[in-house]
């Protein structure tokens, strides 16, 4: 841990919508970078490093499209890479930048990126790739129904309904409908939920997050050089990854080293950030909470392993009784989320960049009032790579 | 002004090797219509589908260990929408721990109707015991076994 801390300068993101026919994958990044540059009122060429956001290349059907990002990101004669954690690139991305500032080899790292999953035809197709093809592949699995069969564990471990699902729905589509920049901003019912097709039982169309584009960008910077320039920043106080075993099946059976209803190993990161950060009571001591959800029913495991309840299961009747709605206890995704908006690429990006504005005080219709410590999270991979945050005023 | 687009389809080849340990889980399955797994002397934890090393102690597993055919579902779901280059909905699969077995396998699930989500849901409940049947026909690959409900 460095003695001087790492500060979040600027943020730039789109308006996600399901496509952008007006904008190029490059005119995408520039458009989150071209905002987060303007947010920190910086020159480009104070930025000293670029981490480049970006996950699987299939989505965007550009192969190795960081390389067409360069440009885009002012990414010239600066030190450059990618970062591809799957669902958690964002957040990874952001941790990669952190800790370029935090080793003391920069002042200002940026990290951007951009998805356009709405041109993509066959999503499914290309989750479909990510597992073994020894195995696993002949099975017609995606991320759909890899999360179903959670919210099947979940359902019959701790008596999540199809109800309690859709009221996730419910409250993160009325945050979106306060947030300009989400996909899906049309507030719904229970009943509109319960009403929709099913996809994979039990998840629902109106369970699903939608296929979204944009772009999105965060510049970091030493604390010596916020201090020095005089900058405006929030605070990265603690910061952890943490992955577990790739086989779905390993997580379920005789004592297994995780378990599939929940998200074991962000639970584990959870722990790890909390310590960095000196939080002992994360229920007492978060006023707000974006955590990667992408389906309505993995929002109670998530709130599950940031301990926002005291005990997994709990988060259920804590949903019903409005805790997490703007106004409650603790807003979980106050943006909307990713139920609302999801640009693989930089969706938990938008994690870290929604949670940093709310402790800002800078989140607009959808700010959560007197929030001053707030708690984002990635998830990536086959559920199995999971990125967490906390960022202090 | 006019906005335009361009169509494209990526349609790659690839030969995967599968190595030993999948290999010889393949023609177990296609010449005995038997499944087995892999033991980690160490946890003596059996691990199916079978894998050359434990993520636990990254030893290399030991002996083979035939398991099955009667399980236990641990997890499924009912796919209702058709996705390109999936399979025709609707179908259900999920996971099953095999007896004998510590970690469960992928399976489709058949002959449950599908048409009453909530029934189908009930009939596939954690828990419910199962047994691998196989094709008259195997080739040696995971669609040569799925599972069917005990009766």
């Amino acid at each position: 841990m460095s003695l001087d801390r790492v500060g979040i300068i600027g943020i730039g993101q789109s308006e996600f919508r399901s496509r952008r026919d007006d904008a190029s994958y490059p005119d995408l990044v520039r458009e989150g970078v071209s905002r987060a540059m303007a947010d920190a009122g910086l020159e480009l060429d104070a930025v000293q490093a670029v981490v480049y956001s970006l996950s699987p290349d299939a989505m965007l059907g550009i192969g190795n499209a960081e390389r067409l990002g360069v440009d885009a990101v002012g990414g010239r004669n600066k030190p450059f890479l990618r970062i591809n954690t799957g669902g958690a690139t964002g957040i990874s991305s952001v941790a990669a930048a952190y800790y370029h500032v935090a080793s003391g080899m920069f002042d200002v790292v940026m990290t951007a990126g951009a998805d356009k999953i709405g041109e993509c035809g066959d999503s499914q197709t290309v989750l479909n790739k990510i597992w073994d093809p020894s195995y696993e592949r002949p099975l017609p699995l995606g991320t759909i129904n890899m999360l179903a069969m959670s919210g099947v564990r979940y359902m019959q471990q701790y008596g999540m309904t199809e109800e309690d699902m859709a009221l996730v729905t419910v409250k993160n589509r009325q945050h979106a409908s306060l947030n300009p920049k989400a996909h899906l901003r049309k507030v719904v019912t229970v009943d509109e939920v319960m009403e929709s097709r099913y996809i994979s039982w039990p998840i629902k169309l109106l369970d699903c997050c939608p296929q979204s584009s944009g772009g999105a960008a965060i510049i970091l910077a030493s604390e010596t050089f916020i201090r020095d320039n005089r900058l405006d920043a929030v605070w990265i106080t603690g910061l952890s990854h943490t992955a577990e075993t790739y086989w779905m099946g390993d997580r379920m059976g005789v004592n297994p080293t995780a378990e599939h209803s929940g998200a074991h190993a962000l639970g584990r990161s959870f722990e790890k950030t909390y310590r960095q950060a000196g939080i002992t009571d994360p229920a007492k001591q978060v006023h707000v909470a974006e955590l990667y959800a992408p389906f309505s029913n993995t929002e109670f495991h998530a709130i599950d392993a940031a301990r926002l309840v005291s005990k997994h299961g709990e988060s259920i009747g804590r949903l019903r009784d409005g805790e997490f709605s703007i106004g409650g206890r603790i807003p979980v995704n106050p943006s909307g989320g990713t139920l609302c908006t999801n640009a693989i690429a930089v969706t938990a990006m938008a994690r870290v960049a929604e949670t940093a504005l709310q402790v800002w005080g800078r989140a607009g219709a959808h700010q959560v009032k007197g929030a001053k410590l707030g708690i984002a999270s990635g998830n990536g991979g086959d559920h199995q790579i999971f990125g967490t945050m906390v960022i202090e005023a | 002004m006019e906005l335009l687009g361009r169509q494209e389809v990526w349609n790659i080849t690839y030969d995967h090797a599968l190595g030993e340990t999948a290999s010889w889980f393949y023609t177990r399955i296609r010449d005995e219509a038997a499944i087995y797994g892999r033991r980690c002397a160490k946890t003596g934890r059996v691990l199916v589908p079978p894998r050359s090393f434990s993520d636990e102690t990254l030893l290399p597993t030991t002996d083979w260990v035939k398991v099955g055919p009667a399980g236990r579902i641990e997890a499924f779901t009912m796919v209702y929408e058709k996705f390109n280059n999936l399979p025709e909905p609707p179908y259900a699969f999920g996971f099953v721990l095999l007896d004998g077995a510590d970690t469960a396998i992928g399976g489709y699930f058949r002959g449950v109707d599908l048409t009453d989500p909530a029934v189908a849901a009930e009939t596939l409940a954690i828990g419910t015991r199962v047994e691998a049947k196989f094709a008259a026909e195997r080739t040696g690959a995971m669609l040569d076994f799925w599972f069917e409900v005990a009766g």
